[in-house]
């Protein structure tokens, strides 16, 4: 089985596991103040990490190219208070426009 | 605002964030087949983009595995939260526990009583679940179309729609320099260890620093 199926498949089955157990255990469980900061502060570390290596790594080496330019626009829009999919969709253009002409 | 019009609005807005996901699977070389699939079985936006975040940047299938998962276990205590009011059991426990994201708490825990929770959830859970599916297949469908995927900017799409997420969570100092010390972290380790251990090595910065209050 190829690395693609085995994150899908792997990814879904835990996914629906941690929502599941989530609506099966006891309430009182896991409601530690300590857990629930972690909790809330793991997503900003693991997309923090994620925006870095997807946008200055290229496999093991770090680089800089047009996807830096994209991000740069991506950041000036949430700024400017724009909508998800103009943040997106400015990114991309802005990233395909550094890959054509610089 | 009426429950119904709040599920709405959210739906389809955050349905169409879908085409940016099912054009960032294809761009990373995941089949249309596979995206589609990522959006109907994990459906949690942050986890799937994570899935192929950590693919596309050449981490192994474990890897994304772990990443996705520890991004996901706030579903989990979304489920935690939400559970007594929902009151389920058997099967629809199982169909709750598919749409408790985001969006569905959020729009519940908006409602002021617990019948107009309950019906946010269902309204927002399923609207989001058959919007996104649907912009999924067609962002998958259009960037198999299109070719390069750099020439189209789909691999700065990729960290933009994190930043996108992450943009909210920005509420505090302490996620603002959990943030600083997450880009150091990752792209001082790139160079030496396996692609995708960057990535989920953060996690140990969120429990640092979260450790004390």
């Amino acid at each position: 089985m190829s690395t693609f199926w085995i994150a899908v498949i792997g990814s879904s089955a835990l996914a629906f596991a941690v929502k599941f157990i989530g609506a099966s255990v006891p309430e009182t469980f896991l409601s530690n103040p300590r857990i629930l900061r972690i909790n809330t502060l793991i997503p900003v570390a693991l997309l923090t990490a994620l925006i870095s290596v997807n946008t200055f790594a290229d496999k093991t080496q770090l680089v800089l190219d047009h996807r830096a330019l994209g991000i740069a626009a991506a950041v000036t829009l949430l700024i400017a208070k724009a909508p998800f999919p103009v943040v997106v969709v400015g990114a991309a253009i802005t990233s395909a426009l550094a890959y054509r002409y610089i | 605002m009426s429950v119904k019009r709040d599920s709405f609005s959210v739906s389809i807005t955050v349905g169409a964030y879908g085409s940016a996901f099912g054009a960032a699977a294809v761009a990373a070389d995941f089949s249309v087949l596979q995206a589609c699939l990522l959006s109907l079985l994990l459906f949690s936006g942050a986890s799937q983009f994570a899935v192929v975040g950590v693919i596309a940047a050449g981490g192994t299938a474990i890897n994304a595995i772990a990443t996705s998962t520890l991004l996901g276990t706030r579903n989990g205590l979304y489920g935690l939260r939400l559970a007594p009011i929902l009151k389920l059991r058997g099967w629809r426990r199982v169909v709750a526990a598919q749409i408790t994201i985001d969006e569905s708490i959020g729009v519940a825990l908006a409602q002021k009583d617990e019948a107009e929770m309950r019906r946010g959830f269902w309204y927002t859970g399923f609207g989001v679940f058959i919007f996104w599916n649907l912009f999924t297949l067609a962002g998958a469908l259009g960037a198999q179309a299109i070719g390069d995927p750099s020439a189209w900017g789909l691999d700065a799409a990729v960290p933009a729609a994190f930043l996108g997420l992450l943009w909210p969570r920005l509420s505090d100092r302490k996620s603002w320099v959990l943030a600083g010390f997450a880009i150091l972290l990752a792209l001082s380790l790139t160079p030496f260890v396996p692609a995708g251990i960057p990535i989920i090595s953060c996690t140990l910065l969120a429990i640092i620093i979260g450790w004390r209050k």
